[in-house]
């Protein structure tokens, strides 16, 4: 044996071994994937047949067919990070560590949940675990989560990085560009994934933006542009877990765009008729979830039996944890402080 | 002895929160090397290098940044160059600055810093005073501060709050405005939320705060010589509002005069007014008054400003009205 010869058969030892690792990740992160985008789906399900038995007052707007980009973000994302999600991301939500149990406590308004009745639906968080409560007001976040990754910089903590999401309607407020405009200003660790569903509610983008493509505006912003196919998962992961890695080795932000389409109306009380059949029937209107589950199963990483058997544990986590959330209390206005500020010097002197 | 001004005691405290607390920092337009428009950060980016930051001119995505700092442990203090730009960071004020601690449990600990009210030749657009429209919503604390002594102390105090604080620090009074020292602590300083007799009296109450308390402090001395005798009361932050302080003020005087320097319409004047009405009633001799800015737009030349916002002898006017009804 020459020593080139033991040198070049360990090297190709340790390249196989970290091939398989890699591919070993992959998979890991992609069940990981497809089991959230499942929760997030069957959860959504729920949510909306509750809001039609009129036991969730308000407006219910779900994600389906935005699983998949919606997840990609949610599983890159560690603790320490910062999360701002928005309309269409209970799948990133849960891949964050948001639970089915406080997602359904916060729509029913169960005094139990994180918002307590005080606010509900997509308005959830908890931000002091980085998990920040949208604002209605679209485009708010951006700067927002821009503000936590200062803090961030100025506590010396090095690797955390911040995301939200936005839909293409989204992007055409003030707010999102200043927030923009400061994290390259600040050359901050932000990833914005903008979800391009062709839509703004019933505004086609025709309406909302005249730049032929969004991502051209990454280099307006002074930030890195990426492309992902919105309802591949196997393509979003890939994508945005370079986004990510890149904004955690300190590159500075990252702007995702992925066009798709969403597989219902706005919200559960609208149907979406003002999409036409021809775009739905395209490439863009496949339903991520019926993908993933194909390519995972392709790839041997998962199994007919396996996908079924899921599909029926989250049902049934669905379903107990909805009917346990339904017997709970809730909120008691005469238990209220209504009081809104923090400092309990102020109490009720206002 | 040097004296200070408004302004400097603004500068001085931002300079001792800078020192005593790694947690804050400051970001506003022009605030760093140059500090500030009015220089309220003068030297500061240098002396706290790193924590004195200029922002883009984006009001909406600076309070946007303080927000998420805030709720990741820091006390940001944002500089608005006029208070008037603030509307433009509205929506970040008012909905998410002043919702957090309500909705999530996390406390919001922000400053904005609003460089407010007239000047001459200022204008429509940087001679607005919008103490009335922030403290419309709850879980803002407004503050007001009409002396060198409460710029300082409040500033100090509002940083170190868990609330949001809308801080109006009134242009008008950043040079015009002297003390010879300042209060070794805000603990020295009269309670947070808690209103102070500028001056006793006995004969009627002027209810006012900033820049309009010298004016009422003035028109006070000059009815000295008509043999009255006025309270001036200064309100120092407008929500919480004292309305203890308020209602003793007008128990010993019977009559109550508003004066701000705002418009009047839903404004600060009209919330004391309503309170009185409907807490004191009875112990008033006369129905209350209040005197605001005529409802036009901040006008430009000086002559029309003079008339535009309340003065000394508009004060005395209306309190001569009031002690005759
Ligand atoms: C500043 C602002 N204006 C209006 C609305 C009302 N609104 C809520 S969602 C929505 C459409 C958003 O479209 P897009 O950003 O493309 O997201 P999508 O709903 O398609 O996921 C509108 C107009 C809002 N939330 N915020
Ligand atoms: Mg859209």
């Amino acid at each position: 044996m020459t020593k080139a010869n033991s040198t070049k058969s360990k090297g190709s030892e340790t390249k196989s071994s970290e091939e398989s690792s890699t591919a070993r990740v992959n998979r890991e992160l992609s069940r990981r994937a497809y089991r959230t985008m499942l929760e997030a789906r069957l959860l959504e399900e729920k949510l909306a047949a509750l809001y039609r038995s009129g036991k969730i007052v308000g407006g219910v707007f779900l994600g389906r067919g935005q699983e998949a980009l919606s997840v990609a973000l949610g599983v890159h994302l560690r603790r320490g990070d910062i999360y701002a999600p928005l309309i269409r991301d209970q799948a990133g939500r849960l891949a964050f560590g948001d639970t089915i149990l406080d997602t359904l406590r916060t729509y029913l308004g169960s005094s139990l949940g994180s918002m307590r009745g005080r606010d509900g639906n997509i308005h959830r968080g908890r931000p002091s675990e980085g998990y920040h409560a949208m604002i209605s007001h679209l485009g708010a976040m951006v700067s927002t989560v821009c503000g936590s990754l200062v803090a961030k910089r100025f506590h010396g903590e090095k690797s955390a990085v911040g995301a939200t999401c936005i839909g293409e309607g989204g992007t055409s407020t003030g707010s999102f560009h200043e927030g923009m405009n400061m994290a390259a200003i600040e050359n901050l660790p932000l990833v914005v994934v903008v979800a391009n569903n062709q839509y703004s509610y019933s505004t086609p983008n025709e309406r909302q933006f005249a730049c032929s493509d969004l991502l051209a505006r990454a280099a307006g912003y002074g930030v890195s542009g990426h492309r992902a196919v919105g309802n591949d998962l196997v393509d979003c992961l890939g994508v945005i877990g370079k986004a990510v890695a890149t904004a955690r080795r300190g590159e500075g932000p990252q702007l995702v765009v992925a066009d798709l389409l969403r597989l219902v109306g706005h919200g559960e009380h609208d149907d979406a008729s003002y999409i036409p059949e021809v775009m739905k029937k395209s490439p863009l209107g496949r339903d991520c979830l019926e993908l993933a589950r194909q390519s995972l199963i392709a790839q041997e990483w998962l199994s007919d039996d396996e996908a079924d058997s899921w599909h029926k544990a989250v049902e049934k986590e669905v379903e107990e944890t909805a009917s346990k959330v339904l017997r709970e209390p809730a909120p008691d206005p005469s238990e209220e402080d209504w009081n809104a500020f923090a400092s309990p010097s102020l109490g009720r002197n206002l | 002895m040097s004296s200070i001004t408004y302004l400097e005691a603004i500068r001085l405290a931002q300079q001792r929160a800078l020192k005593e607390d790694p947690r804050v920092f400051i970001y506003g337009q022009d605030i760093g090397a140059f500090g500030g428009a009015f220089k309220a950060t003068k030297n500061l980016a240098k002396e706290f290098p790193g924590r004195v930051l200029d922002a883009p001119i984006s009001e909406d995505a600076m309070v946007g940044l303080a927000i998420g700092a805030a709720i990741e442990g820091m006390r940001p203090i944002v500089e608005m160059q006029f208070a008037d730009f603030s509307t433009c960071g509205f929506n970040q004020i008012v909905n998410q600055a002043a919702t957090l601690h309500y909705r999530t449990g996390t406390p919001c600990p922000i400053v904005v810093r609003l460089p407010s009210g007239g000047t001459p030749g200022s204008g429509p657009f940087h001679s607005q005073s919008m103490e009335a429209i922030y403290a419309h919503y709850p879980g803002l604390v407004v503050m007001t501060p009409a002396t060198v002594e409460d710029a300082y102390t409040m500033l100090l105090e509002a940083i170190s709050i868990d609330d949001p604080v809308i801080f109006c620090e009134h242009k008008f009074l950043y040079y015009h405005l002297k003390a010879e020292s300042l209060p070794s602590a805000p603990a020295e300083a009269l309670p947070f939320g808690k209103a102070r007799i500028a001056r006793p009296g006995r004969d009627a109450t002027i209810v006012a705060y900033s820049a309009m308390v010298h004016e009422a402090l003035a028109a006070a001395e000059e009815l000295v010589q008509d043999g009255y005798d006025i309270e001036v009361v200064d309100l120092r932050t407008v929500r919480p509002i004292d309305t203890d302080t308020i209602l003793a003020s007008v128990a010993r005087t019977g009559r109550l005069l508003v004066v701000g320097e705002a418009w009047p319409w839903g404004g600060v004047a009209s919330e004391v007014i309503a309170r009185v009405a409907s807490e004191g009633f009875g112990l008033l001799d006369a129905p209350p008054q209040r005197l605001n800015a005529k409802e036009t737009p901040v006008p430009y030349h000086p002559a029309l400003w003079g008339t535009h916002r309340p003065t000394a002898s508009s004060v005395a006017n209306s309190l001569r009205q009031l002690l005759e009804l």
